[in-house]
């Protein structure tokens, strides 16, 4: 079935582009483009996609399909293999092996075409400090080929939309960190992109910053714009994504909806406990029986159960007394934590 | 913080497909330079325009004076020792420049301010950002090469009108030091080893190819060593051409082994910067 997809994508004109194709006809490339993405029904689709440093294997032949218009996200601790699957589908970094497909097209033939039709907002900001808001957001559109006068309008809507126009004439080197992932943010959207691939785009911001860069993601969905994030953020994942995969060491550990992944590897409820610190393994072992499942963290002891409040209460039936109790809802944290064995953000 | 401010949409503000023909993806990338040259223009303003001057003045005419009062002329060809310097100058002008562009902003387009990994985020490709910006070196190149000649006619040591054909050449020179230090700015992790390459490459370079003195003054061994020296090349290049009596041959000598040493550059830089930039 892959096979036969792929011969189809191979068929279709306009495919295999080449530069002198690429430099007149974009209107009917990005028809080509959606067509064939309609087509296969995945915005990108990647089979045993593998990526290797030499003898380290970063991505180890991972299947995922994302489909046009949802939030797809990548959770994972750092070196998961997240950077690593987010460049391939860029278009940035070749693939080693398996096969990946991107708007319909091959990023190792179609690299140039499909950019062009991808926003990047990668982990580092590649912003020139020295250059203005405007200069930055209008250079980088102008690397898209776009006309001046188009480019100059769709620079002011971009500043509006990034919370940036009355910054727009000074320099970036003096922006917050919120700012400057605001702008790398509108920078990527400058071509009008159907796909926006995201790398880790909250990471080192303050609770505010964060909120009102999740804000700007959620409209972009709604008009229809695939998103593609990495985080290692559980919050951020469950905010944002529709569907994410959970990957540790180069594989795909878990895949599904936020809530279908908890309820597949977690409980309704957690309920956390703090003894001292040396207690917890003892602790661990005695109320292993009073939940479906009991996870020793250094600092926190974690009892998996449907109920909460009757777990604790049967826990202080016990005698037992920690310095600390509460009970929660369970959360991709925890699905990680099943999965992995250690949590996300260490 | 208010998030409901009325916005119209972005992801479909923009028609798809520009209607008018797209600018070459090479000169996308020199753009790129050219803008952020403008913000920094004044600060070369003494490189390009003030040193051609003052190391004419002091060089050509306090010395020149000086070497035309002891010895004669004889040992420079039998011209005026400024008329013998200029040409000179000229390409050594053209090799700083073109080194000095050709290692500090490769290492800032690779590490420090990004620009490259911007560029290759978009429709442009390695190669694109190569040529985009060893264009933009040889325009810098340009732009000095035509003050200096501009200043030697002032100065009145452009006897000929061969002298028009030393600006490609000097262009020409700038373009066999760009190219092979871009292959091997790529290369670099650090900045260090630029500070070595100038103390131990450029700066001899300088002093030793022909460009205040003529290379049959050196001992004869290094006298081959200089004469195979890119600069040397150069030097001689422009000097037959401002000087009015080119040789045919030692010019197309010359500026193919200039060519070459371009080709040659430009291949590594190729591989390097695909290695650097693409894993």
């Amino acid at each position: 079935m892959l096979l036969g997809d792929d011969a189809l994508v191979r068929q279709m004109p306009g495919s295999r582009g080449d530069r002198s194709r690429d430099e007149c006809s974009d209107a009917s490339r990005s028809q080509n483009a959606t067509a064939a993405a309609g087509r296969t029904g995945a915005a990108v689709r990647a089979r045993e996609l593998t990526k290797r440093f030499g003898e380290f294997t970063a991505v180890d032949a991972v299947d995922f399909d994302i489909e046009v218009g949802e939030a797809f996200g990548f959770l994972g601790a750092n070196g998961a293999g997240k950077t690593s699957t987010m460049r391939m589908i860029a278009c940035l970094s070749p693939i080693s092996s398996g096969s990946l497909q991107v708007l319909g097209l091959d990023p190792m033939q179609d690299g140039p075409q499909i950019r062009s039709r991808i926003g990047l907002v990668p982990q580092d900001d590649t912003l020139d400090l020295e250059l203005t808001v405007r200069d930055n957001l209008y250079l980088y559109g102008r690397y898209f080929g776009l006309p001046k006068k188009q480019l100059r309008e769709r620079v002011d809507q971009l500043l509006e939309f990034a919370r940036l126009t009355e910054r727009a004439d000074e320099r970036v080197d003096p922006l917050s960190g919120g700012m400057r992932r605001r702008l790398t943010i509108a920078r990527a959207l400058v071509s009008s992109p159907s796909l926006v691939v995201l790398d880790e785009p909250t990471t080192g911001l303050d609770p505010q910053a964060r909120h009102l860069l999740w804000d700007r993601l959620y409209r972009l969905k709604r008009e229809g714009v695939t998103l593609v994030v990495t985080t290692h953020y559980m919050d951020e994942a469950e905010q944002l994504c529709d569907r994410l995969v959970v990957m540790d060491a180069g594989r795909i550990a878990a895949a599904g909806s936020p809530r279908e992944l908890i309820e597949q590897w977690s409980t309704r409820e957690v309920v956390e406990l703090r003894f001292d610190p040396e207690g917890h393994e003892v602790h661990g072992e005695r109320l292993a029986d009073l939940a479906e499942r009991v996870e020793v963290l250094p600092d926190r002891l974690l009892l998996y159960t449907d109920e909460g409040d009757a777990t604790l209460d049967a826990v202080r039936s016990r005698g037992a007394s920690p310095i600390a109790a509460l009970v929660r809802r369970s959360t991709l944290e925890d699905v990680f934590l099943h999965l992995t064995g250690r949590s996300l953000v260490d | 913080m208010s998030f409901t401010s009325p916005l119209p949409p972005v992801a479909t503000a923009l028609p798809q497909g520009p209607a008018t023909p797209r600018m070459p993806p090479v000169l996308r990338a020199y753009q790129y330079n050219l803008l952020a040259y403008k913000r920094t223009w004044r600060g070369s303003l003494t490189t390009t325009f003030l040193y051609p001057v003052l190391y004419l003045a002091a060089m050509g005419v306090g010395l020149g004076h000086l070497i035309a009062h002891g010895s004669s002329d004889q040992a420079v060809g039998g011209v005026p020792y400024l008329w013998f310097l200029a040409p000179g100058l000229l390409a050594g002008t053209a090799m700083q420049i073109a080194a000095n562009e050709s290692t500090f902003p490769v290492m800032a387009g690779i590490k420090w301010l990004k620009t490259y990994l911007a560029m290759l985020a978009t429709p442009l490709e390695v190669t694109d950002v190569l040529y985009g910006h060893l264009l933009w070196i040889l325009t810098r190149v340009a732009l000095a090469s035509s003050v200096f000649l501009a200043v030697m006619a002032v100065f009145h040591t452009v006897p000929s009108g061969w002298a028009a054909a030393a600006f490609p050449a000097a262009v020409l020179t700038g373009a066999a030091f760009a190219a092979p230090m871009m292959a091997f700015s790529a290369t670099r992790e650090t900045d260090k080893s630029f500070v070595v390459l100038y103390r131990f490459a450029i700066v001899p370079l300088f002093l030793f190819s022909g460009t205040f003195f003529p290379v049959t003054q050196l001992p004869g061994w290094l006298q081959v060593v200089a004469r195979c020296t890119p600069l040397y090349q150069g030097v001689s290049l422009c000097r037959g051409l401002v000087l009015g009596h080119p040789r045919t041959w030692d010019t197309l000598g010359h500026a193919g082994y200039l060519l070459a040493t371009t080709a040659v550059g430009v291949l590594a830089a190729r591989v390097t910067y695909r290695r650097r930039l693409v894993q």
